[in-house]
């Protein structure tokens, strides 16, 4: 058991009141976006309360309180990865713009023929589609780590996907179809040793475990903010100061650059030269309160309640039937448990569990690759986070059967 | 029981039991389609002979809702004309958007579909074979002797 106080944690989510024909919401798609806390509601509100500006333009003071605190959000989630050097975070709207500015900044302006940018199948769509791109643009090849059949990275032929040419290797630390934790570590060695660098898509991975950025010495880190209890589009890119100075903007525009001629323009500093035009500052702001609130809590702890929901979770689901995939060891896994339930149309289960207030995902989780190597065009998921329950997880077996009676034959 | 609008008995029956589902050799038209956000599939077969919709089939994967469309669908179009069969798709599409009033003459077992406007997110499900029947005939020229395009 943990000091994990559930309870008091559900009491800071107000949406958690809500009811739905007289019954209360049972959230469990916190794997597409996460609830948020008062404490986060009420830092974005004070923002636009109290000192709402355009941040790194005006000279008056309400425009300098909000250049700090978009700055001071800047340090604040920059050390909740344990970054000190603020500069090494630039500001996105999350994993998708994230990934897609390294696609455009480092693959297109360095990548060319005989280049292999190396993904794996079990990426979200947003780990594969901008790499596509640049493999287009570029004629660079793209590769595949495959998967096995329980749900892990298939490590075996990674002598033969990991070479020379290998540039880009792109993988993501929490898949968000099979919970699978990703070996990053022996990834990052194994493609440094070949000179490559790595882009760590943490979409899944930053709200539900500790991270240490430099520890796993990624070169490139992608998150989301609005899954880690922030915010709607906020979120950033965390990067070794030495690639962001040689990665290429995508955006030009406003407070990007430093002088603005006829035919040309310089860039301004790292990581300004990234964010172009008007950028989500009472946002980002809300994000910097959740990771407050997550360090609060400890990223120990959050981990450890949802290793206890989910083991429960996946014994329970096993013991009325249920098909689930990815890995069922907890070690390895996150809090994202995708099944089948009998022959239940995913579609199907989901209108009838939301009949019962319960909020999962049903589909393909953009990760069609994923389901095309189970052999499912789509899945359940229910989803876990500091807010869920094991006497949740009782409602969502509880109302399958009840699905079970409607579909029985 | 808000369930017993949406998983009627026709509805489930037309799920376990699909009418019309296979494959139809010789077919002058046929389509497939899918739904990007769930998977879901659906080919649609067709004989037309002299502007009539002579025999229609299916095959596909899906939910409750876009099996037991397709199924229904094939017993209300079959021995229709290509228009009176893309009206009557224009119909259904009306009942799913809540502005047609279903008459059970023209609409069969389909009226029991009328629920699922209640489930707006289903609605597309309920709709993906009609979009697949429409595509299929829309090159069909409508009229008498129009030439058919290959299957395809
Ligand atoms: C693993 C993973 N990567 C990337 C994304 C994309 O994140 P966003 O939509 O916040 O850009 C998601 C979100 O669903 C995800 O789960």
């Amino acid at each position: 058991m943990n000091t994990f106080d559930v309870e008091a944690v559900r009491r800071d989510f107000p949406i958690l009141e809500r009811t739905f024909d007289g019954k209360p919401l049972v959230y469990l798609d916190s794997g597409a976006t996460s609830q948020k806390p008062a404490q986060v509601i009420e830092a974005e509100s004070a923002f636009y309360r109290l000192h709402n500006a355009n941040a790194h333009r005006g000279i008056y003071t309400l425009g300098e309180e909000a250049t700090e605190a978009y700055e001071g959000a800047r340090s604040r989630i920059a050390r909740f990865f344990g970054v000190e050097d603020a500069s090494r975070l630039v500001f996105t709207r999350g994993t998708t713009e994230s990934i897609n500015l390294v696609a455009y900044g480092w693959g297109r302006a360095s990548l060319g023929e005989g280049d292999e940018i190396l993904i794996t199948e079990m990426e979200h769509h947003s780990n594969i589609v901008p790499w596509q791109l640049v493999a287009q643009a570029t004629g660079a090849r793209l590769r595949y780590i495959g998967l096995t059949d329980d749900g892990l990275l298939d490590l075996s032929n990674l002598g033969e996907l990991l070479g020379d040419r290998t540039k880009i290797l792109g993988v993501t630390a929490m898949s968000n179809a099979l919970g699978t934790i990703t070996p990053l570590k022996q990834l990052v060695d194994a493609a440094h040793a070949v000179g490559a660098i790595v882009v760590v898509d943490a979409a899944q991975a930053a709200p539900h475990m500790p991270l240490d950025m430099d520890g796993l010495e990624a070169d490139f880190l992608a998150f989301s903010g609005h899954k880690m209890l922030g915010p709607t589009a906020s979120g950033g890119l965390l990067a070794k100061r030495e690639l962001l100075d040689r990665l290429q903007p995508m955006f030009g525009g406003g407070d990007m650059i430093r002088e603005v001629f006829h035919d040309h323009a310089t860039w301004n500093d790292v990581p300004y030269r990234f964010e172009a035009g008007t950028m989500q500052v009472a946002q980002q702001v809300g994000l910097a309160a959740a990771c407050d609130y997550l360090d609060a809590l400890g990223m120990e702890a959050v981990r450890a309640h949802e290793v206890e929901i989910t083991r429960y979770a996946i014994d329970r689901l096993l013991e009325a039937g249920a098909v689930v995939y990815g890995p069922k060891d907890t070690d390895i896994r996150g809090g994202t448990v995708s099944f089948w339930y009998h022959d239940i149309h995913p579609h199907d289960l989901a209108t009838i569990l939301n009949e019962e207030g319960i909020a999962v995902r049903a589909g393909h989780h953009c990760a069609q690759l994923v389901m095309r190597r189970y052999g499912t065009p789509a899945t359940v998921r229910a989803s876990f986070y500091v807010y869920n329950t094991n006497e949740e997880v009782d409602l969502l077996v509880a109302s399958l059967a009840r699905a079970g009676d409607i579909f029985a034959s | 029981m808000a369930l017993d609008d949406i998983y009627k008995e026709v509805i489930l029956d037309h799920y376990k039991n699909p009418r019309n589902k296979r494959d139809l050799p010789g077919a002058e038209v046929s389509c497939t389609r899918n739904n990007p956000l769930c998977g879901d599939e659906i080919t649609v077969f067709a004989h037309v002979d002299d502007g009539t919709v002579a025999e229609l089939t299916f095959q596909g994967a899906g939910c409750s809702i876009s099996q037991s469309s397709a199924s229904m669908m094939t017993e209300a179009a079959a021995g229709r004309t290509v228009d009176q069969t893309l009206e009557l798709a224009g119909q259904f599409r009306g009942m799913m958007a809540g502005e047609v009033e279903p008459d059970d003459d023209r609409f069969g077992d389909l009226v029991a579909l009328k629920g699922v406007v209640k489930y707006p997110i289903r609605i597309k499900c309920a709709v993906l074979a009609w979009d697949v029947l429409q595509e299929a005939l829309q090159d069909t020229g409508r009229a008498t002797g129009a030439q058919p395009h290959a299957v395809g």
